[in-house]
């Protein structure tokens, strides 16, 4: 071998150790959070943490069972508000959305994706909370599904494409009216991508703490009605893990690998739904 | 041309469903712009620049929120990008095969994380780790630079610009191993059969092939940067400063809002921070436009990193 052929040998050889230590160094990141989070959460996971409401500050015990109800009560709210639109934005850009509108409709919500979820919180406070005079979880729900729309519109369009026309043409050509058509035959094709759309967008507000700020506020005590505070995991890992007492810290450990246990079961039931409906996806 | 009546009827509703982004957007803007309009008004363009904020005489500058936004965001993309370029390039062109899914799904897991959950191990965790061991190192290696003057007290510019870029690392390996999917084989095979080695390759066929929609990548990577929030919030510092000491405590945009909303008990003070949430959202709005019309024109119109937001 030449010298020169030698040395662009080596250089590739190089390039793809260095490339190989920097992704590893990526992933070892993950396995650490990872880690810590089971290593310093899981210790004070017992029974009164599930069912408990949290105790006065410097008291030890309690738990954070009005925060695990509150969670599912925000974001399932949040989420009847917004896979409706959501969804129903998504059809369009896939049924209608070859024109202009279709082009501005696809790019906002592409933009409105990176949006600052605190900016959503804000505009949530003022839109809710203002005017009604009190914080409540309703408000939260709002703004979590101002989040979600933008996000399912475009995974919902990207699902409805993957259907295969000629499957379209069929049902128009047997006299098909083309509403019924596109919720009968493509929409119902199209539903395992779409769900699994949908629980995407829910896994990831879950897991939101910045639009709740201002809206569901949070609660220490336990309740059920929408149009008060209400207590989400999320809100309080925020406050125990910046609070002063370390019985707080322990509970924000375990609220925190809670809530991302949370978030993890909805992505990967997300990603068995795909699995039934196509087989495996890359 | 619709045949039947309900055909229309379908597609208003559907229509109606669409409106309702550009309306969100319109709505979003109009109650930024309207709730900020007194501290426009006070202040003018100057509170871009100004850097007293002072509640008590009712004096308002965002300089330093800008500037502590910019500063951590550029902080996390100069750590992130190499490492999120690097696993997207692992991932198509070099893992074996049985690789590629674990370590796929290993990424998108860490972009499952909470926001809270990455403060919480920030404060816990990275904070500590820094000041026994990072902070020690970095002082005697480069401690004559003005980068690294002060005492490290643990939250810090360096400490929320390392989340950060922990962050926004599985978004822009996403998108960017998405893009580079997108590149044909046939771009590879080429520079093969002219004798390239593998690096050689992925440098001169498949980088430049990709180069937009890598950089809307990165640029996308810098709008969430750009606007999160609790993770930053948690360890940043939260003081009005601006220093360019990366031991130093500061201050994020979204940080301010986070923190001091609920404090403001008067009208100016919640305009002020209603303003620099307007500033916030027109920045982010302008990064993401930006990113998106580079990555269009690779992936023509795609929704490519949808799965991992």
């Amino acid at each position: 071998m030449s010298g020169r052929a030698l040395r662009r040998h080596l250089t590739s050889r190089l390039m793809t150790v260095l490339v190989i230590i920097l992704s590893f160094t990526a992933v070892l990141a993950l396995v650490l959070i990872l880690g810590n989070l089971i290593a310093k959460g899981a210790s004070s996971l017992d029974w009164a943490f599930f069912t408990r409401s949290p105790v006065p500050a410097g008291q030890s015990g309690g738990g954070v069972a009005n925060a695990i109800v509150g969670t599912v009560i925000v974001v399932g709210l949040a989420a009847l508000i917004g896979v409706p639109v959501g969804v129903g934005a998504g059809m369009y850009l896939a049924e209608y959305g070859a024109g202009r509108l279709g082009f501005l409709v696809r790019f906002i919500a592409d933009v409105l994706n990176g949006t600052p979820s605190i900016v959503i919180g804000i505009v949530g406070w003022t839109f809710i909370v203002k005017p009604s005079g009190r914080f409540s979880a309703l408000a939260g729900s709002v703004a979590l599904a101002i989040l979600m729309i933008p996000m399912l519109a475009r995974t919902t369009e990207e699902m409805v494409r993957l259907v295969p026309h000629s499957l379209r043409e069929a049902a128009l050509a047997l006299g098909y009216p083309r509403w019924r058509t596109s919720l009968k035959i493509v929409a119902r094709t199209a539903m395992g991508g779409i769900v699994t759309g949908c629980l995407v967008g829910i896994a990831r507000v879950a897991g939101e703490t910045a639009p709740l700020l201002f809206t569901a506020l949070g609660n220490l005590n336990f309740s059920l009605a929408v149009g008060q505070p209400m207590q989400t995991l999320s809100l309080q890992i925020y406050v125990y893990a910046t609070g002063p007492f370390d019985e707080w810290h322990r509970l924000a450990w375990a609220s925190a690998l809670v809530l991302m246990g949370l978030v993890l079961v909805i992505s990967l039931a997300a990603r068995w739904v795909t699995r039934q409906r196509y087989g495996s996806v890359r | 041309m619709a045949l039947f009546r309900s055909d229309r009827i379908y597609q208003r509703t559907l229509t109606a469903f669409a409106l309702s982004l550009p309306l969100l957007i319109l709505v979003i803007l109009g109650v930024l712009l309207v709730s900020a309009l007194p501290a426009i008004k006070a202040f003018g363009p100057s509170f871009l620049w100004t850097s007293t904020w002072d509640p008590v005489a009712e004096v308002y500058g965002a300089a330093p929120m800008i500037f502590g936004t910019l500063a951590s965001s550029l902080l996390a993309l100069l750590i992130a990008v190499p490492l999120a370029l690097s696993v997207a390039i692992f991932l198509t062109e070099f893992s074996p095969r049985w690789l590629r899914q674990p370590v796929a799904f290993l990424v998108e897991l860490l972009a499952a994380i909470p926001s809270v959950a990455y403060g919480t191990w920030g404060i816990f965790v990275l904070i500590p780790f820094l000041r026994q061991h990072v902070v020690p190192v970095l002082k005697a290696l480069f401690g004559w630079t003005p980068f690294l003057q002060g005492v490290f007290y643990g939250n810090s510019l360096l400490a929320g610009g390392i989340i950060l870029a922990i962050m926004i690392v599985p978004y822009i390996a996403a998108v960017s191993r998405e893009v580079l999917l997108a590149v044909p084989t046939a771009q590879r095979e080429a520079a093969l059969a002219m004798g390239a080695t593998r690096w050689e390759t992925v440098r001169s066929a498949v980088l430049p092939y990709g180069r937009a929609g890598l950089i809307g990548a990165i640029i996308l990577g810098l709008g969430r940067a750009l606007g999160e929030t609790m993770a930053v919030t948690m360890v940043i510092g939260n003081r009005h400063d601006i220093g360019v000491s990366l031991l130093q405590p500061a201050y994020t945009m979204a940080a301010a809002i986070a923190n001091e909303f609920s404090e403001a008990t008067t009208n100016m003070y919640l305009s002020a921070l209603f303003e620099v949430g307007l500033i916030l959202f027109v920045l982010t709005v302008a990064v993401n436009a930006v990113a998106r019309i580079l990555i269009w024109r690779v992936a023509r119109g795609a929704a490519v990193g949808s799965k991992a937001l």
